[in-house]
């Protein structure tokens, strides 16, 4: 087969997976041109990863609550109302570096809580965590009553939504993130090298691998896109903190569920709960620790958020929830269980953000914007429906 | 058998109603079917037979349109058109009906509304006429012989009655070749038998039948041709009206060579070791209110098969399940025992952790994760085999051990990386018996272990069972099949209605007294 058939045939049958990088890049490409370059600018895109930072680690929870077949409508709030938490701990003198901790884990107890009538007595998990968001709701209202927003002053706290990557204070390469650089050379290392690796394994086995031009242009692709990535973010401020934790929850949910007992045994329960509950997987055990997870992420993302604002408002935490799970469904994640991936969520809670900047940028009305928002949901879900019964 | 009076085929019988010309259909990486010629005369049973991926299924899948034109090669002739169906509903609109080995009902719904779901019957074009419904759901009811109020639901009925309205709701349709994928492999002798006997007034009244088996005495017993596939390509077709051939002769053809005895031979050794005690078992389903084990003992001894034989519904894999760590909930009253060790199991996992295995009967209901690779399904049950203190699973490992077992018990596949719902049926239980094997038992259950299995690998699963009593592995069987239960046990029990309803030694077991005790 020639190089274009070859490329044919893997787009082809890869198209759900990379159907939503090429959106991504449709929707870089229409604002990079509507907003004269703005939209790419280091500057908004520094803003834009920023932004996405709160919805992206919801996002990495809620695949998982999707994928062994649940739903969690109370992150939103209670998010929202955990970074109120967060805010009055520090105005009262607590150090940040107690409240996070702290703070996350009553994101885990608010999930395990979720989760117990969920797990233990049947309660469908739409209804469990609708009482949670009302709860949750109520007690932002609670707790801000007397004070309205409350401003935090933590230096130290703010930095997490606000602050960049220190650089080494060096000569060359003027007005560059010269550490954001070296990451970003690090990172294509480290990709080729596993991509090697795995490649050199499953030939090894006799898989089906990719042709060598083609994955030597894949290689090409992603390294290029990283490097860009890298440009773009080095000519600015360089990496942001959020990014970087964002990064880190996102390599680290990708380790567990692609690498270890526990992944395992969370997509068997989404795939076929009767078969893994004889396979002598404790069902039950899986939803209590998916659920605990998506509570520290909401922790997590109400600490981003805050901290984003360096302050804790009243209406924090509005439709997080369902900007999560519509990044999930962008993302790839099969709402008939078992099937998704965090890396594909957070693209797919870029891709929500960007249309937000972007419009943003272009001064669109706000109407118009969650229209907009509601049709590119619809339109990555149906792609994703109809290449998922053809695929087969 | 009476034989049926002349009837309207002999004279019709000579004209293809049907005919495939060089169907060749690829999945990636798999040629399902190679140029294969499939022809089928107007009136008569057809049989299609073959091992498991042999490619039956998928025939009948682009004959039906599951695979539309344009996804397969070749020309489909039917009443001397070529045909190019889109979808299902283009191939049932000229009158062909497929009836899957999955049942496609609803359990939720009666009777009626299944047999019109998606064909109802309306009144000012909008309102469903369910007076209409009932009266010709009643009537396609009465052409199957199914005598049950129309207004049942389907979860009320047993299997053999719901592939008897499967049937009712394809006739409903006028139909005039009906496909039936495998109909009789989770019926009991009576049942089958009905619906073979139905199958046979169906032809008298000129309507077509496909009919695929891996019971090849049901073959020879009901087909007047048989067209065998091996490895995607037609191997002949055979005509076989009356004793024209006998299995012999298909499983030469099916499988290419000689095959003398299907039950492999082993040296009955007793040992006197227990393994496995049940005492006084007794258990209570809370979702039907009923009690469905009453007051059960056995035991299993190192290194014996035995067989529990009964007829379907007799409670075997209620029974079965109750003992592995009970995860359905029932109430259990009783003694378990395991290698003279009281044990009271609360969880599946601690049934795995003392050495029990349960291969279920229902591979895709319970067994298999469908949306998963082979290798990620063998391991399942014992990743901690191949995973470290941390927990992170060694894929390399896991590629190892699951390429192992596609070599010994030879899964038909192009890699343990294939997803299991794009495997046969033989082969996806294959994989089942594997994830089970791998978890190392000392008791292995085998709940209907050749259902839906062709000779070849039934074979192979009887010789693999040989093998693991030899070393000392013990096997619970729970089998329908009888010559399959007196081919391989050592011991059988009969059950019947939730009782042991006997035991006996294999020397003294026959069908007779078998089935007397699963009646009484
Ligand atoms: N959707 C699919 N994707 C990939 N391969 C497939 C798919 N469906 C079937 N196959 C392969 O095609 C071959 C034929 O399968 P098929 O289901 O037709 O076999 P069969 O003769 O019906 O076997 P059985 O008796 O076990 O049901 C097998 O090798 C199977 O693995
Ligand atoms: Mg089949």
């Amino acid at each position: 087969m020639s190089f274009t058939q070859n490329l044919q045939k893997v787009l082809r049958e890869n198209i759900r997976e990379y159907g939503m990088y090429i959106a991504l890049f449709i929707i870089f490409a229409i604002f990079t041109v509507t907003t004269k370059g703005v939209f790419i600018s280091s500057r908004n895109m520094a803003n834009l990863l920023n932004q996405t930072g709160y919805i992206a680690v919801l996002a990495v929870g809620m695949t998982l609550v999707i994928v062994i077949r649940h739903i969690d409508l109370s992150v939103g709030f209670m998010a929202g109302f955990l970074g109120a938490v967060a805010a009055i701990a520090m105005k009262s003198g607590t150090p940040a570096i107690v409240v996070i901790p702290v703070v996350m884990a009553l994101g885990v107890l608010g999930g395990l809580i979720t989760a117990f009538p969920v797990a233990r007595l049947g309660v469908p998990s739409f209804v469990a965590s609708l009482a949670g968001f009302l709860i949750y709701r109520g007690l932002i209202l609670m707790v801000t009553m007397g004070t309205g927003t409350i401003i935090i002053a933590d230096p130290f706290f703010n930095a997490i939504g606000n602050g960049y990557i220190p650089d080494i204070p060096i000569g060359i390469l003027p007005g560059v993130h010269k550490v954001t650089l070296m990451l970003g050379l690090i990172a294509i290392g480290l990709f080729i090298y596993s991509e090697l690796n795995s490649r050199k394994q499953k030939e090894a086995y006799n898989f089906e691998v990719l042709t060598r031009d083609i994955f030597i242009l894949k290689l090409i692709f992603v390294s290029a896109l990283i490097a860009a990535v890298t440009w773009v973010l080095a000519g600015y401020n360089g990496l942001s903190w959020t990014v970087v934790i964002v990064l880190i929850v996102v390599a680290v949910y990708h380790f567990i569920t692609t690498q270890t007992v526990l992944g395992r045994h969370i997509y068997a329960v989404g795939g076929n709960p009767e078969a893994a509950k004889l396979s002598g997987i404790n069902v039950n055990r899986i939803i209590f620790m998916v659920f605990g997870s998506m509570g520290m992420l909401t922790a997590l993302s109400g600490i981003l958020f805050a901290s984003r604002l360096k302050s804790a408002t009243t209406t924090a935490g509005t439709l997080f929830e369902l900007d999560a799970i519509a990044a999930a469904y962008v993302g790839g994640v099969s709402a008939a269980g078992g099937v998704g991936k965090v890396t594909g969520s957070i693209i797919g809670a870029l891709v929500m953000m960007s249309l937000v900047s972007g419009m943003n940028l272009m001064s669109i009305d706000i109407s118009m914007q969650y229209v907009v928002r509601g049709l590119v949901l619809a339109a990555a879900v149906i792609f994703d429906v109809m290449t998922r019964s053809s695929g087969k | 058998m009476n034989t049926p009076v002349l009837d309207k085929r002999e004279t019709a019988m000579n004209t293809p109603i049907l005919e495939m010309r060089n169907i060749t259909k690829t999945f990636p990486g798999v040629k399902a079917l190679s140029d294969v010629t499939f022809q089928v005369a107007q009136g008569e049973i057809h049989s299609l037979c073959g091992e498991n991926g042999a490619g039956k299924s998928t025939l009948m899948k682009v004959l039906s349109g599951v695979y539309p034109f344009g996804e397969y090669s070749g020309d489909i002739v039917f009443n001397g058109t070529v045909q190019k169906f889109g979808t299902i509903s283009d191939s049932e609109e000229v009158g062909i009906a497929i009836i899957y080995q999955e049942l496609a009902l609803i359990p939720d719904m009666t009777v009626y509304e299944n047999i019109f779901l998606g064909n109802e019957i309306k009144t000012n074009g909008f309102m469903i006429d369910w007076n209409e419904t009932i009266k010709r759901a009643s009537a396609a009811l009465k052409k199957v012989k199914l005598n049950v109020n129309p207004a049942t639901k389907i979860k009320d009925l047993g299997v053999g009655k719901q592939q008897l309205v499967e049937i009712a709701k394809a006739l409903s349709k006028n139909v005039k070749v009906l496909i039936l994928d495998e109909p009789t492999a989770a019926l009991n002798e009576d049942d089958s038998k009905n619906l073979l006997n139905l199958m046979r007034d169906l032809r008298n009244n000129g309507i077509t039948c496909i009919i695929i088996s891996h019971k090849l005495k049901e073959v020879v017993d009901i087909a007047d041709s048989v067209t065998i596939l091996r490895d995607g390509q037609t191997v002949c077709t055979l005509s076989a009206k009356k004793g024209e051939v006998t299995e012999h002769d298909l499983i030469k053809h099916m499988v290419g060579r000689e095959i003398d005895n299907i039950y492999p031979k082993r040296e009955h050794k007793g040992s006197d070791e227990i393994v496995l005690e049940v005492k006084n078992w007794n258990a209570y389903d809370p979702n039907i209110g009923r009690n469905i084990l009453k007051n059960m003992n056995f035991n299993i001894k190192k290194g014996e098969i035995v067989g529990f034989a009964g007829l379907m519904g007799a409670g075997r894999t209620e029974l079965a399940k109750s003992i592995f760590g009970n995860p359905d909930g029932y109430k259990i009253n009783g003694e378990m025992r395991v290698k003279n060790k009281n044990v009271n199991f609360s969880h599946s996992q601690q049934a795995i952790a003392s050495g029990l295995a349960y291969v279920s009967e229902d591979r895709k209901g319970n067994g298999l994760i469908l949306m998963q690779d082979i290798k990620q399904n063998i391991t399942l049950a014992n990743l901690g085999a191949i995973s470290n203190q941390l927990g992170v699973v060694d894929g390399n490992a896991e590629v190892k051990i699951a390429n192992e077992y596609r070599i010994s018990i030879n899964i038909k596949t192009p890699s343990v990386e294939q997803l299991v719902s794009n495997l046969s049926g033989g082969n996806q239980q294959k994989v089942s018996v594997a994830k089970w094997l791998f978890t190392k038992p000392n008791v292995l259950i085998l709940d209907e272990p050749t259902r839906g299995i062709d000779v070849g690998a039934k074979y192979e699963i009887y010789t693999l069972m040989n093998k693991l009593v030899e070393q000392g592995m013990s096997i619970i069987m729970i089998s329908s099949e009888l010559p399959e239960v007196l081919g391989m046990s050592d011991r059988i029990y009969v059950v019947s209605e939730g009782r042991i309803a006997g035991e006996l030694p294999i020397e003294k077991a026959t069908q007779e007294n078998i089935m007397q005790l699963a009646t009484s």
